[in-house]
């Protein structure tokens, strides 16, 4: 079996050969090109077409043929082509959407997840309350040039003046589509199935292509956000995607439906935390976004954090986290006036790349506010449903837990998953796992990995078709296992022990020792090892089974290690400038990040 | 010292430059091809679809929606004002009676009977799209707009903030090396593009807001100094719509950058001639650069240039610039291009090229930081 699959970006498309050989399903080669979907090519295929052939040159096999299209092989013993082709898009600059819902805590939040979910960005969210008066509402849908839209709005069998209400914002405001004026704004609508009649009338003018799905939350209690989430992929197929330049002969191409890339990249994170059964958090970190991924118990969550990025972004993130939080993470000299005409000039030129050891670690600084942000805003995103009653009984009278609180529970994070230029592209693997342990903060035991070359999306689609093909390259090639992080919950005090620990392999003592408050530590751990970590946190620090209750787990070993981290949680850094950066220089140094 | 750096832009003496004008919807084109324009020539015009107001008439009344029709006292197509009685209830025996009344004027467009909304649609909006740079129309786009073509000085900047404005060139610092000061300013300059060297100092940016300069460009800008004037730190590099009443230009950076020595010495020929100057730079997919267009009269220079973002392949000799620090800003040419990926000073892999500098030092430097000078 020989699969070829390719993802569109919006400057690169990449390509990869899987193929299995003794029954083992690996990725042999990559090969990339510049996206061609933009003029003077306009043809999205080219740029495929010539990452498949650098497929081809370093593989040895036929794949593209005079005609520049894929080969296809007749059966197995055929020497040229491939058996499947699958393939994911971002180019021109993905799927977006506007999402509109009555309530902003429920059903707009509902539909919000069901398009973010679904791989979309969402330019903004409509709702009864919203704080925005009609007139703003409307002004505002007028503005936006989406390429779709999604209404929900009420329960099903409930009131449904307030859905037709939204409806009646959105239709005469008559929001023209972002490409092209020709064809109709796709409209989706996933609210009570009582208001369809209605809604159906609202929208008959010309300008709407409307199809209805079932309620995205036909009870307040529950979500059911799968019906919206593959018409937005239908609609991505059918009116997105044919209206970019070459994609109608991409789509007779593929073997699977063309999935816009975060989508893939949610769906490949939900079938690993599926399968291992595991809770995951994975961030793909860009030049102009941070999209971040979660599966907590099983519920799957996606943001993007549309204005948090490292190179277009950069000076955002430099004004949003403020200066001061960049560089608390800087362990050098730097002059502030001059970084920060460095960062604009970034902004501007968002292609270079840091050249000197200074440059790299300021960008990782940005990095990890960068993270930081994005997984705050996803924390507070990633909840349980709101507005839901619950039944309550004494037991949870003394529970904080409630409605509307966060999914995200850095104590039961299994597995960390990094990816994106500066966490792939950086010199050092201790650097990718530090920014990811700082940005993060994970408490207990949690595993750091980094996806080798991005291959998470073309994984994604891999898995509609082949699953077992998916799951083999995933665990395989495609994750780099960088280590551990432990590290206990609750304030630590500087100098005072913060906890023990014993590391065995086969019951041999492998390391062995006292975490002080503050103190970072580093136990080279390498790949294919694996052992048992014991720890004792002392009394007030929690490391997964209570606050001062020895945990004891099975820990596998990475390229960096395992991270002991005995800074507590939440991170606090010294408020004074020279004790900060004598505990950065110690973690660096214990770490060796920069060595 | 100040370092001059020029990015891969186009910095030309004389092409062929056309721009399409368009609408953002579609209206009627005022020009016809082989029409002569000025800048301010107003070459489409159209009406945008006037806002809109959603009146809640049913709960004004108290009233059922369904209930509502018999009420209304205006109809959709009919034009109402400010004040006027848009429904009444039937009041109690006739008594009592209660009137919703418009809180907008403009036109009835519907009334729904599920919600007890009335819509109404505010007066059209009039747009004009001008001509923006002195040439000929080759091109009329029915119910679009025109391209106008003619031959110009061109030069891309780097970045831009404000948008369109034009006006006579003026120069007002005496080498691209010299930063743009307060006193460089004065009244005679009010309407004018202005020409700085290296650095737009606070002062400068200052003086030419309250003289009324249309347009400053310069090498270089601070930070800082961008913040003051646009009132916030700039996140992303998308702009052109900020009403700060002046557009500014760098053809450098950011900090402190003496203008390319061949740009400012290309606008000093031209002083006094008019000039078209857009701020608007994009930088994302679709790059879209700020320009400076100084129209030089209609013969054909036989190359023709349309905007965009333009690239070069990298060759020994190439002429490039440096556009990161720990050399940032340095001229010279391509010495090498060594095929293997080499590890930077900060420990990265990359793949690299040897520039032989103007003062004769050789170093290496990635591929990724450097861009191409000349046209």
């Amino acid at each position: 079996m020989r699969i070829v699959a390719t993802d569109c970006g919006s400057t690169t498309t990449k390509a990869i050969l899987i193929e299995e050989k003794d029954g083992v399903f690996r990725q042999t080669f990559r090969g990339e090109a510049p996206t061609t979907v933009e003029e003077p090519f306009a043809d999205v295929t080219l740029g495929v077409a010539n990452s498949v052939t650098e497929l081809q040159e370093l593989s040895g096999y036929k794949l593209i043929a005079d005609d520049g299209t894929i080969i296809r092989r007749k059966n197995a013993s055929d020497p040229d082509g491939c058996d499947l082709y699958i393939s994911t898009s971002s180019a021109g600059g993905g799927l977006q959407m506007m999402v509109a819902g009555v309530v902003r805590e429920m059903t707009a939040e509902s539909a919000k997840r069901a398009a973010l979910g679904a791989g979309a960005i969402v330019m903004d969210t409509i709702a009864s309350n919203d704080r925005r008066k009609p007139h703003e509402q409307i002004q505002r849908i007028r503005e936006l040039r989406p390429d779709m839209v999604l209404v929900s709005g009420g329960t099903d069998g409930g009131d449904t003046k307030k859905v037709i209400e939204i409806a009646e914002l959105i239709a005469p405001a008559r929001p023209r589509p972002r490409f092209g004026g020709e064809y109709k704004l796709p409209l989706i609508f996933a609210g009570n199935k009582e208001a369809r009649e209605t809604i159906e009338r609202v929208f008959s003018g010309e300008g709407f292509a409307l199809s209805v799905v079932d309620n995205l939350r036909p009870t307040l209690e529950r979500e059911n956000l799968g019906p919206a989430r593959e018409r937005i992929h239908d609609v991505f197929l059918e009116h997105v995607m044919a209206h970019a330049p070459g994609y109608d002969k991409l789509m007779t191409w593929a073997n699977a439906p063309i999935m816009p890339t975060p989508g893939a990249v949610g769906d490949i994170l939900q079938t690993i935390a599926k399968g291992r059964g595991i809770n995951v958090v994975g961030v793909d970190i860009g030049g102009a976004t941070t999209d971040m991924f979660s599966v907590f118990g099983g519920v799957f969550n996606r943001t993007v954090s549309a204005n948090l990025g490292m190179s277009y972004s950069i000076s955002n993130v430099c004004a949003e986290a403020g200066m001061d939080s960049v560089l608390r993470w800087v362990h050098l000299d730097m002059d502030e006036r001059e970084l920060r005409n460095r960062v604009k000039n970034k902004m501007i030129r968002p292609t270079t790349i840091p050249q000197t050891l200074e440059a790299l670690v300021f960008e990782q600084a940005v990095s990890r506010e960068a993270l930081r942000l994005a997984y705050i805003q996803h924390k507070s995103f990633a909840t349980t449903l709101k507005g839901v009653q619950q039944q309550r009984t004494v037991g949870d009278a003394f529970s904080q837990k409630e409605a509307g609180g966060s999914l995200v529970d850095n104590m039961s994070l299994d597995l960390m998953v990094a990816s994106g230029g500066v966490l792939s592209h950086a010199p050092r693997m201790e650097q990718t796992a530090l920014m990811m342990i700082d940005a993060f903060e994970p408490e207990g035991f949690t595993e750091i990995a980094k996806d080798s070359i991005f291959m998470m999306p073309h994984l994604g689609v891999l898995a509609s078709v082949n699953p077992r093909a998916a799951m083999e390259v995933f665990e395989k090639d495609c994750l780099v296992v960088l280590g551990w992080c432990v590290a206990p919950r609750g304030e630590v005090r500087a100098g005072r022990p913060a906890f023990d620990f014993t590391l065995r392999r086969a019951n041999e003592v492998v390391a062995q020792g006292q975490l002080i408050g503050g103190e970072m530590r580093l136990v080279r751990f390498g790949h294919g090892e694996v052992g048992t970590l014991e720890v004792r946190p002392e009394r007030g620090l929690d490391m997964g089974s209570g606050p001062g209750k020895p945990v004891t787990r099975e820990v596998r070993g990475g390229a960096v290690g395992i991270v002991l981290d005995g800074r507590g949680r939440p991170l606090k850094l010294p408020t004074s400038a020279v004790e900060r950066r004598a505990c950065v220089e110690q973690w660096l140094k214990a770490l060796e990040v920069y060595e | 010292m100040a370092k001059a750096y020029t990015p891969g832009l186009k910095v030309t003496a004389r092409t062929t430059y056309r721009v399409r004008r368009l609408l953002p919807v579609p209206g009627d084109v005022r020009v016809k091809v082989g029409d002569s324009v000025s800048a301010e020539t107003v070459v489409a015009e159209t009406f945008l679809e006037g806002d809109v107001f959603p009146i809640k008439v049913a709960g004004m009344l108290s009233v059922n929606p369904a209930e509502l029709m018999p009420l209304m006292l205006k109809r959709a197509g009919d034009t109402v004002q400010v004040g006027d009685a848009l429904a009444r209830s039937k009041g109690i025996f006739g008594m009592m009676k209660t009137e919703a009344k418009s809180t907008a004027t403009g036109t009835l467009e519907s009334v729904s009977e599920s919600t007890g909304m009335v819509i109404i649609r505010g007066a059209k909006t009039p747009v004009q799209v001008r001509a923006y740079v002195a040439g000929k129309i080759i091109e009329v786009i029915a119910n679009e707009g025109v391209v106008v073509e003619t031959d110009a000085l061109f030069v891309q900047g780097i970045f831009g903030v404000g948008g369109e404005t034009w006006g006579p060139l003026m120069i007002a610092g005496k080498s691209h090396a010299e930063d743009l000061l307060e006193e460089h300013i004065n009244a005679s300059m009010k309407g004018a593009i202005v020409v700085g060297g290296a650095r737009m100092t606070a002062g400068g940016i200052r003086r030419a807001r309250e003289v009324g300069v249309a347009a400053l460009i310069c090498g270089g800008i601070d930070d800082a100094d961008l913040r003051d004037v646009l009132g916030y730190d700039l996140g992303v590099a998308v702009t052109g719509s900020e009403k700060i009443g002046i557009t500014l230009l760098v053809t450098e950076g950011f900090g402190d950058i003496a203008m390319a020595k061949r740009t400012f010495q290309l606008l000093l020929a031209h002083a006094g001639k008019m000039a078209s100057v857009n701020g608007a730079t994009q930088i994302r997919a679709g790059v879209m650069r700020p320009e400076i267009a100084v129209p030089l009269g209609q013969a054909s220079s036989g190359e023709i240039f349309t905007g965009g973002a333009t690239a070069g392949i990298l060759n020994i000799g190439t002429p490039v610039r440096i556009i990161r620090d720990p050399h940032f800003g340095l001229l010279g040419s391509v010495s090498a291009l060594p095929e293997q990926p080499a590890v930077l000073g900060s420990g990265s892999k990359a793949r690299v090229l040897e520039v032989a500098l103007e003062s004769g030092q050789r170093v290496i430097v990635p591929r990724a930081n450097v861009e191409l000078v000349g046209d």
